[in-house]
């Protein structure tokens, strides 16, 4: 390959450091010898509830994201580009007003909302409506990983698995989806990842009660203003689980 | 028992228009150039492909007219595509189960159907392979052994040698030979390689451009290609016999109609049965009279039985033990003095003759 003029390789360096310098200077200013605290009820409350809610957002963004990528990349109807840009649309949405619109809707003046108080079930100010805030914006991280993979499948297996007396949904299930199965745990992951970090729409729409819908980011950004130090030791566990997620998706989505 | 196609089907940018009909027991060959719609064939018969008019029965079931589609898993037949397409997440035996388990069958009992398909062939061994791991030849047999597996009413093989190495090619297509033989089912082998056509089926048709130019028994054709394309494919001497060693790189291929002698393949130490071999006509030389001292292998007497002539080459067929197909260059015909019912010798060289030997 020919070699890159040196601009590009000052600026790509610059950009690493600028990436970099943040984490480091975490570590930096870590009260290492505190690390102990983050044993303590309030930091471990936030981690249970994160795990909590990103989880089941991505189990979310798994049941409703892969039919949506299916129809996205298969289906012929009208108004299919609108309703791709529709799915799609949470990726560039601000949260804080994916959290405004999720009042807008389940709030308990909300269009839903009223309807669901009814029959007794509350969404704003709950763990499920942190999780339903947080798959929200992750949803179509993982719809755009899986419909990349439903487009790159060899159709022709289907027709195989069709020839031999297969059922639509026993091609589904044995044949397509087996198939997606890289780029399936990929979108989790990222899904994941991205509900994990998730801070707008959740604090918009679920509010910071500790126990309930105080996940980490949350956590981190209330001690910032009385508590620095656990601040800091919080992010750091944020960055130890960004990496695990990293190291899940290996090859297989972002390194290359 | 039989199936019938009269179709009009639109593919990427050409219109097919065919009738074929094929017979239980004797399968047939669907040939012609790339291009000519015979994959978009293979796929209307299995149900994949819309048809725009016209009708497909098998055993005077309607699977597609007017009105009626009977989708591919309602159909009943077993297609092997080209290059395979297996399903590359499960096993060999998984891939040859398949069928039996969409319809339904427990899994203990379609596993020991897809053991023993898989040792008929000689494939026990590689069960639990992925496609990935399988050599081409495998890989082709497991995909023979998932179109069979569910004992379908019409077997569809799109071009199942072409993907193949030379010795996987040999191997498979004797394989394909045996399950032929067997198979009660109507069978439709999609080809451009003469060998396979003459070697696979009982009759043949010709595609060309989305039509039908001609169909037939494969001796038919043989006999009387319709086309350049069917000359080209067909008009080529094949022989089958016995094949025999003879010592000093020769030996003696005896077929029912006479014998020749080819060169022998270093691997032959003893005789062997159904061994095809193949002689190009532009490799057979004329002479009007026995040639003093020719350095071929292979000199024989015999008639002229019909010269065809298209200004430029002459087709010469001659009656003689075996009988032959010569080409010529049209001015050889009267410098050599060639006529119908005249007396001519042929004669070729042991190298020129290309074999197939059963695996």
């Amino acid at each position: 390959m020919r070699d890159l003029p040196a601009a590009v390789k000052v600026l790509a360096a610059l950009a690493v450091v600028a990436v970099a310098l943040p984490l480091v200077a975490l570590a930096a200013r870590a009260p290492w010898s505190d690390i102990g605290r983050l044993g303590a009820s309030g930091p471990r409350t936030a981690l249970i509830v994160s795990f909590e809610v990103s989880l089941a957002a991505a189990a979310l963004a798994l049941v409703f994201g892969v039919p949506v990528a299916l129809v996205l990349a298969r289906a012929r109807f009208p108004g299919r580009s609108i309703v791709r840009s529709l799915a799609l649309l949470p990726l560039v949405l601000p949260p804080v007003v994916a959290g405004v619109g999720l009042l807008a809707a389940f709030g308990r003046r909300g269009v839903l909302g009223r309807g669901l108080a009814a029959i007794g079930i509350r969404l704003p100010f709950t763990t499920a409506g942190a999780i339903l805030a947080s798959a929200f914006v992750a949803t179509p991280l993982l719809i755009l990983t899986v419909e990349a993979g439903v487009r790159a499948l060899d159709r022709r297996k289907e027709d195989a698995a069709e020839t031999l007396g297969a059922s639509r949904w026993y091609v589904l299930r044995r044949v397509t989806l087996p198939a997606l199965a890289p780029q399936i745990v990929a979108g989790l992951v990222v899904a994941w990842a991205r509900a994990l970090g998730e801070f707008g729409a959740t604090i918009t729409f679920a509010g910071n009660i500790r126990g309930r819908t105080q996940t980490l980011p949350l956590a981190v950004f209330e001690a910032m203003q009385s508590d620095p130090g656990a601040a800091i030791l919080m992010s750091l566990m944020l960055v130890a689980l960004s990496l695990v997620a990293l190291v899940a998706l290996r090859g297989r989505f972002l390194a290359r | 028992m039989s199936l019938r196609a009269d179709v009009r089907c639109v593919a990427a940018d050409f219109v097919v228009e065919a009738s074929i009909e094929a017979e239980r027991g004797r399968p047939l060959a669907l040939v012609g150039p790339n291009g000519a719609g015979k994959t978009t064939l293979v796929r209307v018969l299995a149900g994949l492909a819309p048809i725009e008019r016209g009708t497909v029965a098998l055993d005077g079931m309607v699977l597609d007219d007017d009105t009626t589609h009977v989708p591919p898993r309602d159909r009943s037949a077993g297609v092997v595509f080209q290059d395979r397409v297996l399903f590359d997440t499960m096993s060999a035996i998984e891939n040859v189960a398949f069928g039996l388990r969409a319809r339904g069958m427990r899994a203990g009992e379609a596993r020991e159907r897809a053991r023993d398909l898989l040792r008929s062939m000689d494939l026990e061994h590689r069960a639990n392979a992925r496609p990935a791991e399988l050599s081409g030849g495998e890989a082709q047999r497991v995909a023979i052994a998932r179109a069979l597996a569910h004992e379908p009413a019409l077997l569809l093989l799109d071009e199942p040698l072409s993907s193949l190495d030379v010795r996987a090619r040999t191997d498979v297509r004797a394989l394909l030979v045996k399950v032929l033989a067997t198979f009660s089912g109507i069978a439709i082998v999609v080809t451009h390689d003469p060998v396979d056509a003459l070697t696979l089926a009982d009759d043949m048709v010709v595609l060309e451009r989305g039509r039908v130019s001609q169909k037939g028994t494969v001796d038919d054709i043989r006999r009387a290609p319709r086309s350049e394309y069917a000359a080209e494919l067909v008009g080529i001497n094949l022989f089958t016999g016995r094949l025999e060693p003879m010592g000093d790189g020769a030996a003696r291929l005896q077929t029912d109609a006479g014998a020749i002698v080819v060169s022998c393949p270093a691997e032959l130490d003893s005789a062997v049965e159904d061994v095809t071999a193949l002689l190009r006509p532009v490799d057979v030389v004329l002479y009007p009279e026995q040639p003093s001292e020719a350095s071929a292998r292979n000199v024989i007497h015999g008639t002229i039985r019909s010269i065809a002539d298209d200004g430029q080459r002459a087709r010469i067929r001659i009656e003689a033990s075996p009988p032959l197909i010569a080409d010529v260059t049209s001015g050889s015909v009267s410098r050599l003095g060639l006529k119908e019912g005249g007396a001519v010798w042929a004669s070729f060289k042991a190298v020129e003759v290309r074999l197939v030997l059963p695996s």
